[in-house]
């Protein structure tokens, strides 16, 4: 831009210099610009990509064998993993024990070698304490076989051999139902521990049933605020929005109360003679929807209003003095002008109710709860961060996919009106 | 503007110099439970001088891990479930206990002296009832199975641990065989079958205050329950009982989270809570048994007879297997997600 601006100026003597000088101050025009988006930037990178990149990290972190058994590495190093390892390594194991400095390394290793066979913290740690052990490396083997027996097989000696590098595909893999076997090849997980490919699925129709019926909700709603006067909109608006100014625990214990068997709509619509029983409203996949609605249908009305209003009546009016019948003409003229809205509103509810957490705990049945859930299980009952952080990269990665659907399919930047 | 402040700096003062005083954090999973140890533990060991900050959390192992590695701990004293207290030992989260600084070892019930943790409570998961609507009690877990004699629905807690055991036990195993039992491939297949026939008829719940709100709405039938919570709401004037056979008795434990720099008063309000008188003080509060076995005979027998370390309650109970749980946890856990969603 700058350098068209300067064609090569008749009388001026140095059009060079003056080339240069403008481009210097372009660049300080554009450099003040940048600068106060610093601010910004610094706080997006602080606050979101930083930990953003930790978690992914973290999915795909795999130190506690590498730090804590060293010897043991080195000496399963080319080890068949099909018969029982040599006696060194059952001697290069019992000395990477003693040689840990803290028993909260012990314990690190406990927890990840549990992780991938159940029963390896007690044999870990039973072993850790049992040392220093001395002798000969069959000597070692003897003490250790004798200390326990879980020694003898190979499902733990395995568990050491993969996890041996500092990086894993394990978590990564767990999260969509595979692992890796023995002999590191890729395969299905068995049946009975397959669970977050249905987890996943699950997740995905809840939070579709929730967009569906907010825009089934909303959408009359936003047409009709939209063609009320300024003022009449307004005062309506703020009840559209008070559910943001109540805190997510009040109105879930809100929605207890009115739902329960004996709550105050079963006894509503036994009293007017609708049905005989109490419904089940609550613990389960109805209770977690009606409230997940609840909570999430002002991201709806909100786009849809914004882009309403920026339809001109006339285009309607126009249409039905042409002819075609009221309804035609809304199905036909009105609503495709506001997709764009139902675009924003459907997606940002999607997204939103993709990562529900509190809802679905306390109104949901035991299959009723979504990924989070079990992100939130991994972190804090289980303590296997890398097991969360691999679910919180699937959702991650699930989303972005979603958001890149849309964006192909709806062929316009997202609009939030 | 200034005068705010002004105030600010001298409200931040006063803060500072209360901290300075003795003060320690102790953390405990609200609800009943607090209320009885404010009762019984806290606001008498203030008088001793030390000031006590309760905070409550739903046992959050993350925050403990976090605040020792980061060397930022702000809580003193921890009561943390018995998974917990072996796993964070073993991880370096908790001090170890010097017991003479405690009590004597002997007073206590053996399963209450661990490296890191000091018993509190005893507590049970138990079946219960409401005694309003079932007149023919239910005295085994084939009862609970039993969904003719005892028609309705079903509560159980959200996740697989308890509930394995209560199936085996209604599939005949005796309580003394559970853990046993369930250790093997076939065990585990054998519970998860049994748990597979209640399926359909399962309301599940989440925190220990809903089973008896379900058995007062008339939600479910038969629920399994923290004793603890159902002695409350007959305190409340509720109706609600409690089928002893075969519940699963666990212990809570005090911890001291690693690094903490008020360690001297953590230990004393630990012994303050260990002591016989107190600990009855506080079985009068909440129906879980003491861990200073001295307490007992403190207690009015109306009183020990809500208690699950009571003889007689004592009978069939099953003590939770810790090891098991931190062994097969993870994984029969995810395995409950996976049989849940089929």
């Amino acid at each position: 831009m700058s350098t068209a601006l300067v064609s090569p100026a008749i009388g001026l003597p140095e059009p060079k210099a003056l080339q240069r000088s403008l481009a210097r101050a372009e660049r300080r025009r554009k450099l003040r610009a940048f600068s106060l988006t610093v601010p910004l930037l610094v706080f997006l990178l602080l606050t979101f990509l930083v930990p953003i990149a930790a978690l992914l990290k973290r999915a795909v972190e795999n130190p506690e064998v590498a730090n804590a058994l060293p010897r043991t590495v080195v000496a399963l190093e080319g080890w068949n993993r099909q018969d029982l390892p040599s006696p060194e390594a059952f001697a290069a194991f019992s000395a990477d024990l003693a040689a840990l400095p803290d028993t909260s390394d012990a314990g690190a290793l406990a927890r990840r070698l549990n992780s991938a066979v159940a029963g390896g913290r007690s044999l870990v740690m039973g072993t850790y304490r049992a040392q220093p052990m001395k002798g000969t490396p069959a000597e070692v083997k003897a003490q250790m076989l004798a200390l326990d027996e879980r020694w003898g097989e190979l499902k733990y000696w395995q568990a050491i051999a993969k996890n041996a590098s500092r990086w894993t595909p394990d978590y990564l893999l767990a999260s969509v139902d595979l692992r890796r076997n023995a002999a590191g090849e890729v395969e299905r997980m068995p049946e009975d521990q397959r669970a977050f490919g249905r987890i996943l699925l699950r997740t995905f129709h809840i939070s579709a049933v929730v967009t569906l019926v907010c825009l089934l909700l909303g959408y009359p709603l936003a047409y009709w605020l939209s063609t009320l006067p300024a003022r009449k909109a307004n005062v309506l608006m703020i009840l559209v929005l008070v559910p943001f100014w109540t805190s997510i625990l009040v109105r879930i214990a809100a929605w207890i109360v009115l739902l329960q068997s004996a709550g105050l709509v079963n006894r509503a619509l036994q009293a007017a003679g609708l049905i005989d029983q109490p419904l089940q409203l609550l613990f389960n996949r109805t209770g977690v929807v009606i409230a997940m609605v609840h909570i999430l249908l002002p991201y709806m009305v909100l786009p849809l209003y914004s882009v309403m209003k920026s339809v001109p009546p006339t285009y309607l009016r126009a249409a039905v003095s042409l002819g075609s019948t009221p309804l035609a003409a809304f199905f036909r003229v009105y609503v495709p002008q506001t997709y764009p809205g139902i675009g924003a509103g459907a997606l940002l509810v999607f997204i939103m109710a993709i990562g529900y957490y509190v809802t679905p705990a306390l109104l949901g049945g035991a299959d009723d709860q979504m990924l989070s859930y079990y992100i939130a299980q991994y972190t804090n009952v289980n303590i296997n961060w890398g097991m969360a952080c691999g679910l919180g990269a699937l959702l991650l990665a699930a989303t972005l996919l979603l958001y890149g659907l849309y964006r192909r399919i709806g062929k316009s930047e997202l609009s939030l009106g | 503007m200034k005068k705010s402040i002004l105030a600010t700096a001298l409200v931040a003062g006063s803060f500072a110099l209360q901290a300075s005083a003795q003060q320690i954090t102790v953390v405990n999973f609200g609800g009943a439970n607090a209320n009885a140890q404010k009762k019984a533990y806290y606001e008498p060991f203030e008088k001793t001088g030390t000031k006590v900050v309760p905070v409550e959390y739903n046992g959050e192992q993350a925050k403990i891990k976090a605040m020792v590695e980061t060397k930022k701990v702000t809580w003193d004293v921890v009561e943390v479930e018995s998974p917990d207290v072996a796993r964070g030992c073993d991880e370096g989260l908790f001090e170890k206990i010097d017991w003479s600084k405690v009590g004597n070892k002997a007073d206590f019930q053996p399963a209450a002296v661990t490296d890191c943790g000091v018993g509190i409570f005893v507590w049970s998961t138990v079946m219960a009832y409401n005694g309003e609507k079932i007149k023919d009690r239910p005295t085994s877990w084939a009862d609970f199975w039993d969904l003719k004699k005892y028609p309705g629905k079903r509560g159980m807690r959200k996740g697989a641990r308890y509930n394995l055991e209560f199936a085996l036990m209604a599939d005949g195993v005796k309580p003394a065989d559970v853990y046993k039992v369930l250790a093997t491939k076939e065990g585990a297949d054998r519970a998860f079958k049994k748990l597979t026939e209640l399926k359909p008829h399962i309301q599940w719940w989440e925190a220990g205050a809903q089973p008896p709100q379900f058995l007062v709405a008339g939600d479910v039938a038969l629920t399994t329950a923290y004793n603890g919570r159902i002695s409350a709401a007959q305190r409340e004037g509720k109706y609600l009982q409690v089928a002893w056979y075969g519940g699963i008795y666990d212990l809570d434990y005090w911890v001291i989270p690693k690094g903490t720099p008020n360690k001297d008063a953590a230990y004393k309000f630990i012994h303050f809570a260990s002591e016989a008188d107190n600990q009855a003080k506080y079985a009068e509060e909440i129906s879980y048994g003491p861990t200073n076995s001295k307490a007992l005979g403190k207690l009015h027998p109306k009183i020990l007879a809500n208690l699950p370390t009571s003889p007689q309650n004592a009978k069939d109970a099953v003590q939770f297997n810790v090891k098991f749980w931190a062994d097969q946890g993870e994984e029969l856990e995810k395995r409950f997600a996976s049989w849940v969603a089929q």
